[in-house]
């Protein structure tokens, strides 16, 4: 039994030498701090004082930590004469609403994509795969002539529609359906007569969760943050990203308030996050592209 | 049975419709937003065309005019290709190096560390905050730090210094892009199997850099070309951050890059027809990219005797 074993060593995870956990240790330290840090200060910076925020040289810490640059917002903004609630409220409703409706559509389509035979569904898949290196940003002056063709200009439909064919979702489901919906559950369900309709909605739901959850993550925190550029004029129509950089126009004494929106901008994609996140990386082990 | 037969010999079945049906939905928002657009912009780019009175053909003019007569394209598109050459690689090497570090980590220590790398993606629109650390005045942090250490006696503006300014984008650019391709390295890191490992372990496979060249990289390679074509799309698609930064035009055009200089010239100038060039342009460029890279992806884990 001995001589067997070391035959066939023990597998196991190689070590590091001292000075390479030092490292190892070391590079992942910086790279945090330089990613989280920044984020704290904002979060720090929002609660404090005026007199704390001009003070010199700056500090990193809040003394007297206060709410008001968060109370300080909607009188800030009573200029324009849009209460801030409606900015929050136009996020959140295209945020929900693009999420929704491109997690609806997108995931049917993936369902084609991945289960079905039809003719040139290759050819179109590769296209999807194709658009997975464009967004809304790169396609923003080919989009224009549409929208100005459709009338969408200076509406909500400019935040939602654009946002229902997504490829990055699309992509991700189909991917995920193609590993972890066997194709004997299909056939399956079709010797028992099941038509399509039925097969989707009894039989790959129940295992799409993972997939629709990264969706959601996906496509709301883009659409959370989205800047659609020349397109919205329309003050009650504008977004919260949009009116951050009003705020934050208005220089160091203004940088209370800008932060404070920052911190309430960061809040949802935060939440969708953590209740995403296991469900996320089942899906994301499956997004490779096979060329 | 029979009638499936039948079926099949007409080409489309009862079952192929109902697919059609479901993907319907799909392919039409596909096609009028991503297809549409860009055939739309194939043929206005030769066009002139100012949203007004009717196109005017004028054949390649468009085109030739990038290269012959706008010497602010000229220095965008250098910027563009010196920013995404730099940060595009730097953020793809970035987002498998911390995915593999983390990822011998506990599985609550490794959700933490996902969470604290993935954060300023996640956000979004927090890069306004390298404002208050840049900032041109004696009240910016690093100024601030730099003179009172007496590193420099004058306060430096940052964004309006043009052998700056570039390397400051591109640190912030580089901050926030541990986005969808980092969580993608994770999950696949996790889902390598351990037998491969085993076996290349059996192999003689006996250093950690061996085993990420032979075993990891190898098996790793669909999800790095999927990485690898998110950080294009973020890395060319970089717009709002300068421009809150900089400003746009920045000092020279100095870090104006082509999807900014495209809306100018779309949105505020209405030279559509110009517009559409560049932006076509632009695609095809990022195409260039994701099958040259897709092509050096196809060497990893190939033996170098």
């Amino acid at each position: 039994m001995a001589k067997f074993k070391k035959a066939v060593p023990q597998y196991r995870r190689y070590t590091r030498s001292k000075a390479g956990n030092v490292m190892y240790f070391a590079i992942l330290f910086l790279a945090g701090a330089f990613t989280i840090l920044p984020l704290i200060y904002c979060i720090i910076t929002s609660f404090k004082p005026l007199d704390e925020l001009l003070i010199f040289p700056p500090r990193f810490f809040v003394q007297r930590p206060t709410l008001n640059n968060y109370l300080a917002l909607p009188s800030l903004l009573s200029k324009i004469k849009i209460p801030i609630s409606r900015y929050f409220f136009n996020s959140l409703f295209v945020a929900i609403a693009g999420t929704v409706l491109h997690i609806i559509v997108a995931s049917l389509a993936a369902f084609g994509f991945s289960k079905s035979k039809v003719k040139g569904r290759t050819a179109l898949f590769w296209v999807v795969q194709i658009m997975l290196l464009y967004n809304s940003i790169t396609l923003a002056i080919p989009r224009y002539f549409i929208y100005t063709k459709l009338h969408m200009i200076d509406t909500y439909w400019v935040y939602i529609l654009p946002a229902i064919p997504s490829a990055t979702g699309c992509f991700l489901m189909k991917q995920y359906m193609d590993v972890s919906v066997p194709d004997v559950l299909m056939e399956a369900a079709k010797i028992d007569g099941a038509s399509v309709r039925k097969i989707y909605a009894s039989v790959i739901m129940p295992i799409l969760k993972p997939a629709w959850m990264t969706m959601l993550l996906l496509s709301f925190q883009e659409m959370w943050t989205i800047i659609p550029q020349g397109t919205i004029f329309s003050e009650q129509l504008k977004t919260l990203p949009q009116v951050m950089s009003s705020i934050s126009a208005g220089g160091i004494a203004r940088s209370g308030s800008a932060m404070a929106v920052t911190v309430l901008l960061m809040i949802p994609p935060i939440i969708v996050f953590l209740f995403s996140q296991s469900n996320v990386m089942e899906t994301m082990s499956t997004s490779g592209i096979k060329e | 049975m029979k009638r499936d037969l039948k079926a099949k010999r007409k080409g489309i079945t009862r079952e192929d419709i109902s697919y059609y049906a479901v993907m319907a939905p799909f392919l039409i928002f596909f096609f009028v937003f991503n297809i549409l657009p860009v055939l739309a912009s194939m043929v206005l780019s030769f066009f002139d065309y100012d949203m007004v009175s009717k196109p005017i053909f004028t054949g390649l003019e468009n085109y030739s005019r990038m290269f012959s007569s706008d010497s602010v394209f000229l220095t965008v598109l250098g910027n563009t290709l010196r920013f995404s050459i730099v940060a595009g690689p730097i953020s793809f090497l970035l987002a498998f190096l911390l995915a593999w570090m983390i990822n011998e980590f506990s599985r609550t220590v490794r959700v933490i560390l996902t969470f604290i790398f993935y954060a300023p993606a996640l956000v979004g629109n927090a890069y306004f905050i390298w404002q208050v650390f840049f900032s041109g005045d004696s009240y910016g942090y690093l100024n601030n730090f730099l003179i009172s250490f007496g590193f420099i006696t004058e306060p430096i503006n940052w964004f309006q210094n043009t052998s700056y300014n570039m390397t400051i984008i591109i640190i912030v650019q580089l901050w926030m892009s541990m986005g969808v391709s980092f969580l993608a390295n994770i999950a696949g890191l996790q889902n390598v199997s351990t037998e491969l490992y085993e076996a290349a372990a059996i192999d003689g496979v006996r250093t950690r850099w061996h085993e990420l060249w032979y075993v990891t990289l190898p098996s790793m390679k669909s999800i790095l070309l999927f990485s690898s074509v998110m950080q294009i799309q973020a890395v060319f698609s970089v717009s709002a951050v300068i421009t809150t930064l900089a400003g746009y035009p920045s000092v020279n055009n100095s870090v104006d890059v082509l999807v900014s200089y495209i809306s100018d010239i779309g949105t505020a100038r209405y030279e559509m027809g110009y517009a559409s060039a560049l932006s076509i342009f632009l695609f095809f460029m990022v195409l260039a990219f994701r099958f040259g890279i897709g092509a050096l992806l196809n060497l990893v884990g190939k033996s170098d005797r």
